[in-house]
């Protein structure tokens, strides 16, 4: 993770280097071609030197230097006697020479020589860089320099770093460097320090600071400091458990939203209307197919694709739902468990369509740029952005069907319908339309879920087969004909899941979550949230 | 037998077509090759697993037909009296497996398994796997039935719960370390009592043995279907509530009948799992279990000859549809499926009975 | 199982001796000292909100023939449900003679220690034969295993010919309940009802759909059956009602989930209360 951050800078700062060089001054011309000359003559020892008294009249040269070194990237024209940039030692690639940022073809490979440095070297370097690192305008880039240096004890490196803490501005940075200096007063004699540094460490989150710890505990375990320090790590482990569990709920939740989408279209198809739809899985499938389908035609807007993949899922998936409403379901009224089968045949069907359509194998839907990516809580916790989008999305959906059922007309007859359909018919609801309607809702919802998925999982015929029972078992449990019902359901089902995983393993897992329903189905057969009543009763 | 048979002609057509199939098979099996009646090896064991196949249509018609519980969990009882005797032929295959371990299937050296779990000691008995492909799926049955019927989850309510237990079993059969030879299951059976596999007469043996058990299994049906008891199992499918009124036990009488109908479901699987050559997770697939009750739509509910009707041929339309024309299959079983609900709600057998009707 | 019926019929028995065979079931530990055989005491039951039952006492001698009408809601249906056990009530105690707590038992339970009860709408087993539906309500063991293995003796023969020709059916037998007259659907059910021979007898509207002939032949019958049975007629049919309970019988009037008066015909007609709500008058 450090390693990677270090990394990332210095490609940053390789992409600076060119610009920087070219346009070195006039002034600075002189300079630059006498520390280049003695480089390229320099033998390893010789090397130290020369870099510490470039870095000592230019720092940012000098850094950008070693971090070519350190890249292996430096090299030099064995006549000319210039430094040149090569990332690629080969005959025919392009080497810029460093002074004038003019680039050369490489004729001859072995006219070029590396700039070879050695292991002690190389530990200079990245220590040089980092300290440069911590004066760094971005505060960014200095945390980075912090943490690399994270564990240092040298009494110059550390001086520095009181002297910049003085002056540091920013908060973040500024918790660095403390960290930084609290790991290194942990090895001082005095045990005040050494009080005062266990008492910062304590309070960290960063993983440096837990091993400082532990490597204390482990060297003074004598000390009169130790039952301290012990307390102190077990004040971070507490901390990390913590965090541990908000990321399991998060991960909970996310799952849970997937299976909120994936039921909520069924809340609508099986618990209002009492329909029972094998074919929800399908409906489910052709929404992600639809989301590949958009993308392949708008291959330069991936961003956009899924905001248009949207509306177009409902209204696909919607339109499959009305037709089958019409053509199969409407004559299976009153008789669910035929309805099951003739569902089941017709989700055969969409999952051999799709194969004859598309290939069996799995399509790949690309994830657009503004949902990938991590936020960052502190060093423990980070939170990937496409799952917050997955959770965002599925209480937005709730929502909308929430107020769908409760506040429109269409909400009210469904109701009506669902309730008493003659006495509905007599009061003028023609209760065929809103049948077709409904139908048509809970299908393109259930695309929506489709878009969400294709995020997620792979986009194959079989997909739907994967949620259909999951779906099921959210509606049930939630209790039918009640949406509040699926949606905490889905979450407790989605967080059930993740905490289980750790200890039982991922399958073994949903293993239990399916018996636990099963066995909480016999106990509660209406589910957590039944419908009272009567008319409940027959 | 012939008691039982009384007013029934589909099963007396059935009875004596099955034991004319017993006696002329063999037969025919014998003929030269040359002969244009030979029926190859091959094409006994197909007919042999049609058979088993027929036989856990019979127990789903059972459950379906006449006490209307629209099981989607009677292919987790076939598949777990496949894998009680999957788990004998293992046993028999002692030394001679790729690793030659005397104790250990291939899989659980494979695992770096030191000794045979507890649950499959002694399964080198045939008698205990015998007992145990009857013992396992009835006393799954009947413990699941129990919690079901008791809280009276009925309906569209216990299909579902019935297609999650037979989802959970194929998750975690398909687990190693369950110890069933996660994905690919239980195969490469040497031999069964002795004999082995390969060779034609054990197939003709099995064959016959398919259909004895179907007999055997449809006349026990029907014994039950016959008897008072079998009337008030229709009575619970019509009108439980009634039934309850009336002083019966409903959850009782669905306890019976669930549990006879999974240890029936057993049977076929054990006599399945050896013609065919392998048993693994994929027969706890929730479809194999929908699969049933259209072989048993298609050929008529609650007639059981109907059952075993509907079992036969979908399955031959389905060997030479996967081989033939693969892409075509799932569009036509589906197809079957909606024409079926909507259109013959009495499947061929009632559609027999109309024409012979008019 | 081949029954030669038409001399069973030739043995029908006079009218006055019709009702022998009808004699209930001994149930040991059925207790009437007190002559009350089924005591409803403050049994209340809301359904969301909606108070079904409140308050509800009623007490059935034994042997009583008692009718209780009253307008629709006035929770009729729901004292039924508890009675058999489909309904457990929020509050109150339901007990059947002096011992039997019938709030303890599940229908099956109650149904075989004595209460009948007949449906409002018919409820035959439409897919079962007349006979099926008579032979499956005949009093006998009700689990599974001794049912498969049940014959009809001959003294269950007798009993069904003659419930049969109560009940006007036996030309029928092999017919389908579900192909029967809607009329002939009450009757198959009344005969069912006889069959299970319970002490104590819920019957819901039960001359729904008949004509005046069969009407009266019903009065008749429930009239004979009181004494050894108790009967509880819910009915609307007024005529009938009046009918039933000719002769001094008590009347009882439900309204909104409460007894609201009881008496005979001529007191309930004269009460201000039962005028008001449910007389209209």
């Amino acid at each position: 993770m450090l390693y990677q951050k270090l990394i990332k800078g210095l490609h940053w700062s390789i992409g600076c280097l060119l610009l920087v060089l070219a346009t070195i001054t006039q002034a600075g011309e002189a300079e630059f071609l006498a520390h280049e000359q003695a480089l390229i003559k320099a033998k390893f020892e010789q090397k130290e030197h020369i870099m510490m008294a470039w870095y000592k009249a230019d720092t940012q040269q000098a850094v950008q230097l070693m971090e070519l070194m350190l890249a292996s990237e430096l090299y030099y024209q064995k006549k000319e006697k210039r430094l040149y940039r090569v990332t690629d030692a080969r005959k025919g690639a392009v080497a810029a020479r460093l002074s004038d940022g003019e680039s050369v073809t490489i004729a001859k490979k072995r006219n070029f020589k590396r700039v070879s440095i050695n292991n002690h070297l190389r530990a200079l370097f990245r220590q040089y860089i980092a300290r440069a690192g911590l004066t760094a305008v971005e505060p960014q880039q200095r945390i980075a320099a912090a943490e690399a240096i994270m564990g240092n004890t040298d009494p110059d490196l550390i001086a520095t770093v009181t002297d910049l803490l003085a002056q540091e501005t920013d908060a973040e940075v500024q918790a660095a460097f403390d960290l930084v200096l609290a790991v290194a007063t942990l090895q001082s004699k005095d045990k005040d320090q050494q009080e005062a540094a266990i008492k910062t460490l304590g309070e960290s989150l960063q993983p440096a600071a837990l091993n400082a710890l532990k490597q204390f505990l482990q060297t003074y375990s004598e000390s009169d400091l130790a039952p301290l320090a012990s307390q102190a790590v077990d004040r971070i482990n507490g901390k990390i458990d913590f965090y541990n569990g908000v990321e399991t709920l998060y991960f909970g939740l996310s799952l849970g939203s997937v299976l909120v989408l994936a039921g909520i279209g069924l809340a609508i198809t099986f618990g209002v209307m009492g329909v029972i739809n094998m074919a929800h899985g399908e409906l489910i499938m052709i929404g992600a197919y639809t989301t590949y389908v958009i993308q392949q035609l708008m291959p330069n807007h991936i961003g956009w694709s899924l905001l248009v993949a949207v509306p177009a899922a409902f209204v696909v998936s919607g339109l499959v739902g009305i037709l089958l409403e019409r053509g199969v379901i409407r004559f299976l009224y009153g008789r669910p468990l035929e309805t099951l089968l003739a569902t089941f045949g017709i989700s055969l069907i969409l999952q051999q369509a799709v194969r004859s359509i598309f290939s069996p194998l799995n399509r790949s839907v690309e994830t657009p740029a503004w949902m990938a990516g991590l936020i960052d809580i502190n060093p423990l916790l980070s939170l990937t952005q496409s799952r917050m989008y997955i959770i965002a999305f599925c209480l937005l959906v709730f929502l909308l069907l929430l107020a769908i059922m409760k506040r429109t007309r269409l909400g009210l007859q469904v109701r009506a319908v669902s309730q008493n359909r003659n006495m509905a018919r007599a009061m003028g609801v023609r209760s065929e339309w809103v049948d077709a309607l409904t139908f048509g809702l809970g299908s393109g919802v259930a695309g929506i879920a489709g878009v969400a998925l294709s995020q997620l999982t792979n986009v194959g015929p079989n997909m739907g087969q994967a949620y259909i029972i999951d779906s099921f078992m959210v509606v049930v449990f939630g209790g039918v004909g009640n949406l509040w019902g699926t949606l905490v359901a889905g979450l407790s089902l989605g967080v059930a899941n993740k905490l289980l995983e750790p200890w039982a393993g991922a399958v073994l897992a949903k293993i239990l979550v399916l018996i636990f329903i099963i066995l909480f189905i016999q106990k509660r057969p209406r589910g957590l949230f039944p419908q009272r009543g009567r008319a409940a009763e027959d | 037998m012939i008691r039982l048979l009384n007013q029934d002609r589909g099963g007396q057509l059935l009875i004596g077509s099955l034991l004319l199939a017993i006696i002329l098979v063999p037969i025919l099996n014998a003929l030269p090759d040359s002969s244009s009646l030979h029926v190859p090896t091959y094409s006994v064991s197909l007919l042999g697993k049609y058979l088993t196949l027929a036989l856990l249509a019979v127990a789903v018609d059972l459950v379906w037909g006449y006490l209307g519980i629209l099981t989607l969990g009677h292919a987790a009882f076939f598949a777990l009296g496949g894998y009680a005797m999957g788990m004998y032929l293992m046993r028999q295959i002692g030394d001679r497996g790729v690793y030659g371990d005397p104790n250990l299937p291939d899989f659980m050296v494979f695992l770096n398994w030191q000794e045979l779990p507890w649950f499959w000691q002694g399964f080198d008995q045939f008698w205990l796997a015998a007992l145990m492909i009857m013992l396992v799926p009835g006393v799954l049955a009947f413990v699941f039935g129990y919690l079901a019927f008791r809280s009276r989850v009925s309906g569209v309510y216990l299909s579902i719960i019935t297609q999650a237990m037979t989802y959970a079993l194929m998750l975690a059969f398909y687990r190693n370390e369950m110890g069933f030879g996660g994905n690919n299951g239980l195969t490469d059976f040497k031999d069964i009592l002795g004999f082995s596999l390969q060779s034609e007469q054990t197939k003709i043996a099995l064959f016959i043995a398919s259909a004895v058990a179907l007999i055997v299994g449809y006349l026990l049906c029907r014994a039950i279907t016959t008897s008072r008891a079998g009337k008030a199992v229709v009575a619970v499918r019509d009108g439980e509530s009634r039934a309850r009124f009336m002083g019966y036990r409903v959850e009782n009488i669905k306890l019976w009948v669930f549990t006879f109908s999974a240890v029936l479901a057993g049977v076929a699987g054990a006599l399945y799992v050896p013609q065919v050559g392998i048993i693994n997770p994929n027969e706890f697939s929730p479809i194999n279990s929908i699969e049933v009750v259209v072989w048993v739509a298609v050929g008529g509910r609650a007639t059981l000859y109907g059952a075993v009707l509907g079992a036969i041929l979908i399955n031959y339309a389905k060997s030479y549809f996967t081989v033939e024309l693969p892409d075509v299959w799932l569009f036509a079983l589906g197809g079957l499926f909606v024409l079926v609900t909507l259109l013959l709600p009495r499947g061929v057998t009632g559609l027999l009975k109309r024409k012979e009707a008019k | 199982m081949v029954i030669d019926f038409e001399s069973e019929a030739k043995n029908y028995p006079e009218r006055g001796k019709v009702f022998d065979f009808l004699t209930p079931q001994h149930n040991p530990a059925l207790n009437v000292d007190k002559s009350v055989l089924l005591y409803l005491e403050s049994l209340s039951v809301a359904f969301d909100g909606f108070q079904a039952i409140n308050d509800l006492n009623l007490y059935i001698g034994n042997g009583e023939l008692r009718c209780i009408i009253g307008p629709n809601g006035a929770g009729k249906t729901t004292m039924m449900d508890i009675i058999t056990g489909k309904t457990k009530p929020d509050t109150g105690v339901a007990y059947f003679g002096q011992t039997i707590n019938l709030l303890e038992m599940d229908e099956p339970a109650i149904a075989q220690a004595g209460i009948g009860r007949k449906f409002q709408k018919p409820t035959v087993f439409e897919n079962l034969s007349v006979w099926e539906n008579l032979e499956l309500a005949m009093a006998q063991p009700r689990d599974f295993l001794s049912l498969l293995g049940a014959r009809m003796s001959t003294e269950q023969t007798h009993e069904m010919a003659e419930i049969l020709a109560l009940i006007g059916l036996e030309d029928q037998i092999n017919k389908a309940a579900g192909a029967l007259s809607h009329g002939q659907k009450q009757w198959l059910e009344i005969g069912a009802l006889l069959m299970q021979k319970p002490r104590l007898l819920l019957v819901d509207e039960p001359v729904a759909g008949m004509t005046h002939q069969e009407m009266d032949k019903t009065a008749e019958l429930l009239r004979s059956l009181a004494g050894k049975h108790s009967v509880v007629v819910v009915e609307h049919d007024m005529e009938f009602v009046r009918n039933l309970s000719a002769g001094g019988k008590t009347v009882s009037v439900l309204h909104q989930g409460s007894v609201l008066a009881e008496g005979t015909m001529a007191q309930i007609q004269d009460d201000d209360r039962v005028k008001q709500v449910y007389l209209g008058e």
